[in-house]
């Protein structure tokens, strides 16, 4: 054999066919793999890229119920929260204000200072925190105390006759109301 | 002994060149590539060789669909079908990868049977390849228990029933029917028990003792090589060989697309349908297993009484009986015509079974009030699968666990509620950013301890922002003994 082989060489026309017959297994290998890795990346990453439905609005009561309100009222409201395949409940409550140009404004009971529940007094005609005193107007405005706010307002819809309150937490000691993720 | 570390040989070419060489110096890959790809093949590659290969790419895509299952699935009574719908219903890719996978067992059996019928009708068990049947048949009996035990797994009405019928029939071995009965179910009845016992084995026992097999059946393959073509003789080959890289390859590889190309397109166009969740006091249902099981549910039907022991008994037979072929057919001659026992009882065998699968699908649909019945059980199965998906409610949610409460914990949560409690220890105690959990509490500290804590809360309560509390006897006990359940 001479030392330079010779194109029609059979030993090196065959290492070459075997090696570009390798070379497009393994791309037709990679491309076939890639294609069925779809489904699966989709599949596990599904829980990252769901998109929190509206179902997180809790019903408050019919809102004929809310028509002659003429100070604050408490309202029980069960929150489900979903967590995959369960959805767990926790009972909480609101303050449903009396109608202001027909719009309905509920207010969390949640102290905007260290986040006690801030309670209705009837008599005084404003809201006062039973931990360090802050007190609120009917409105919920703040009125004295430590509170650095007001109390925060909660997004009000009404559908098909039903007051739907969603409800949230937000960051206390500021004066600004951010809501807590 | 010195320290001198081990000279390199040098590679003079470029990076990626001495990588490989440093590679292989350390593994062997090269030679072990060699050793796989290079086997030889008698008389050269052919599309009757690539059920093998088929399987184990099936297999593989088990393996693969079956772990991404399991980030979802729940092996318990009460939830498995919840998270099956869940995964069915709302998880993206999850009904079609959940159909892979369960067609994928269809799938498996029906080349199970290719491999098989190749292996009879080439004769290619024959010439010291014993033990590569023998692990073949166990390769066999796995799979099938691989399909029975994840048939039940979804805990569908149509999977309850199946194995409930299933394991009663393991009541009929011979001596120890009752008491592996019992083992298998874990009790007396089908239950939470059951469904985790088949889970353990559909995804940690079977499938070790599969990779296990096939490893040995892949050996002693390679320790007895190829049998070739049935002309062939299958001790001492005399045909030219070629090696099994790239021809054989390329067609198994084509086979494997072939398979996943078809399970994806039926997975896509009919997926694997969910049934409502099983439950056991319906008496109406018709259990039928998987269709690859009917004619073993047929051949029930005509064994009653005493001859009922015969529906164990005459499988296990049949399945020594294969077993034994290539012990008792142990000539040289491998043309299939030459060998009218082997391969006409196969056939035999073949019809028989297809022929009872047969009867078992028309005596479901001639008789009217069981074809209506049947078309109930689809119907439901349909009417189910297009519901939206309902979460199931968690156990610690309060709606689930006021139900039984006493009525003392009822007035604790109020007051725990109507308190500034919640605000900032959280639903249920569970702690927020401003407060401690209180879940646990009652392991640490006892009734009066809890009540005078409350009571007048310590300094290190009060740097926190805990006020005291102040309220009636009664109400603070009931406090207590909310604070104390909470976990």
């Amino acid at each position: 054999m001479s030392a330079t082989p010779a194109v029609n060489d059979p030993e090196l026309e065959r290492t070459g066919r075997r090696s570009f017959l390798g070379a497009l297994l393994a791309i037709s290998g990679a491309a076939v793999s890639l294609l069925l890795a779809i489904p699966l990346v989709r599949f596990s990453t599904y829980p990252l890229r769901r998109v929190a439905a509206d179902a997180d609005w809790s019903d408050v009561g019919p809102v004929n119920e809310f028509d002659s309100l003429t100070a604050p009222v408490a309202k029980t409201i069960s929150i489900e929260r979903r967590d995959a395949w369960q959805t767990t409940s926790a009972q909480t409550s609101v303050y449903v204000l009396p109608a202001k140009d027909g719009q309905f404004r509920i207010l969390s009971p949640v102290c905007p200072h260290l986040g006690c529940s801030v309670r209705w007094v009837n008599d005084q005609n404003k809201f006062v925190c039973p931990c360090h005193s802050g007190s609120f107007t009917a409105d919920g405005e703040r009125l004295a105390g430590p509170p650095p706010r007001s109390m925060d307002t909660l997004d009000a819809k009404v559908v098909d006759g039903v007051l739907k309150v969603r409800y949230r937490y937000f960051r206390q000691l500021v004066a600004t109301k951010e809501e807590m993720a | 002994m010195t320290n001198i570390p081990t000279p390199e040989p040098q590679s003079p070419n470029n990076a990626g060149t001495r990588l490989v060489a440093w590679i292989d110096r350390r593994t062997g890959i090269h030679s072990l590539l060699h050793e796989s790809l290079d086997e030889p093949i008698p008389g050269g590659a052919r599309w009757a060789y690539v059920f093998g290969s088929g399987l184990l790419f099936l297999f593989m895509s088990q393996i693969i669909t079956g772990v991404f299952l399991a980030l979802y699935y729940v092996p318990a009574a009460d939830h498995a079908h919840t998270v099956v719908s869940y995964i069915v219903k709302e998880v993206t890719s999850g009904s079609f990868i959940r159909s892979i996978h369960a067609y994928g067992s269809s799938g498996i059996i029906i080349v199970l049977v290719l491999h098989i019928g190749q292996t009879i009708l080439y004769g290619s068990y024959k010439g010291r390849r014993e033990l590569l049947w023998l692990s073949g048949c166990i390769l066999l009996a796995l799979m099938l228990g691989m399909a029975f035990t994840g048939y039940l797994l979804p805990w569908d009405e149509k999977a309850y029933f199946a194995s409930a019928v299933g394991t009663n029939l393991i009541a009929e071995v011979p001596f120890i029917g009752p008491s592996l009965q019992r083992l298998v179910r874990g009790g007396n009845q089908m239950g939470t028990l059951t469904l985790s016992r088949f889970y353990v084995l559909h995804v940690f026992m079977l499938p070790a003792m599969l990779i296990a097999f096939i490893a040995s059946h892949v050996f002693f393959f390679r320790k007895a090589g190829a049998a070739g073509p049935i002309n062939e003789n299958p001790v001492a080959p005399k045909l030219p060989a070629v090696s099994f890289y790239p021809r054989q390859v390329i067609m198994d590889a084509v086979f494997s697309v072939a398979i996943i190309g078809i399970l994806a397109f039926i997975a896509s166009k009919i997926p694997m349908d969910l049934g409502p969740a099983a439950n056991p006091a319906d008496t109406h249902f018709l259990p039928r297993p998987e269709w690859y099981y009917r004619p073993a549910f047929q051949g029930l039907k005509y064994l009653s009484g005493r001859a009922s022991l015969l529906g164990i008994v005459l499988p296990a037979i049949l399945a020594v009986i294969f077993a034994a072929v290539p012990f008792v057919d142990r000539g040289r001659e491998r043309r299939p015509w030459r060998r009218p026992v082997v391969v006409g009882g196969f056939l035999l065998f073949l019809m028989a079974y297809t022929a009872l699968g047969v009867a078992s699908y028309r005596d479901d649909y001639s008789d009217p009030g069981m074809a209506a019945q049947m078309h109930k059980q689809d119907e439901d199965a349909q009417a189910f699968m297009k519901q939206p998906f309902i979460p199931e409610s968690a156990a610690g949610s309060a709606s689930a666990a006021l139900a039984s409460a006493d009525p003392r914990i009822l007035k604790g949560q109020a007051l725990y509620q109507a308190g500034s409690c919640s605000s900032c220890h959280g639903d249920r105690g569970v702690g927020t950013a401003a407060a401690v959990a209180l879940t646990g509490v009652g392991q640490k500290y006892s009734d009066a301890e809890l009540s005078t804590l409350l009571h007048t809360p310590n300094a290190k309560m009060t740097n926190g922002g805990m006020t005291p509390v102040d309220m009636k006897d009664d109400d603070l006990a009931a406090l207590t003994s909310y604070l104390r359940q909470l976990h």
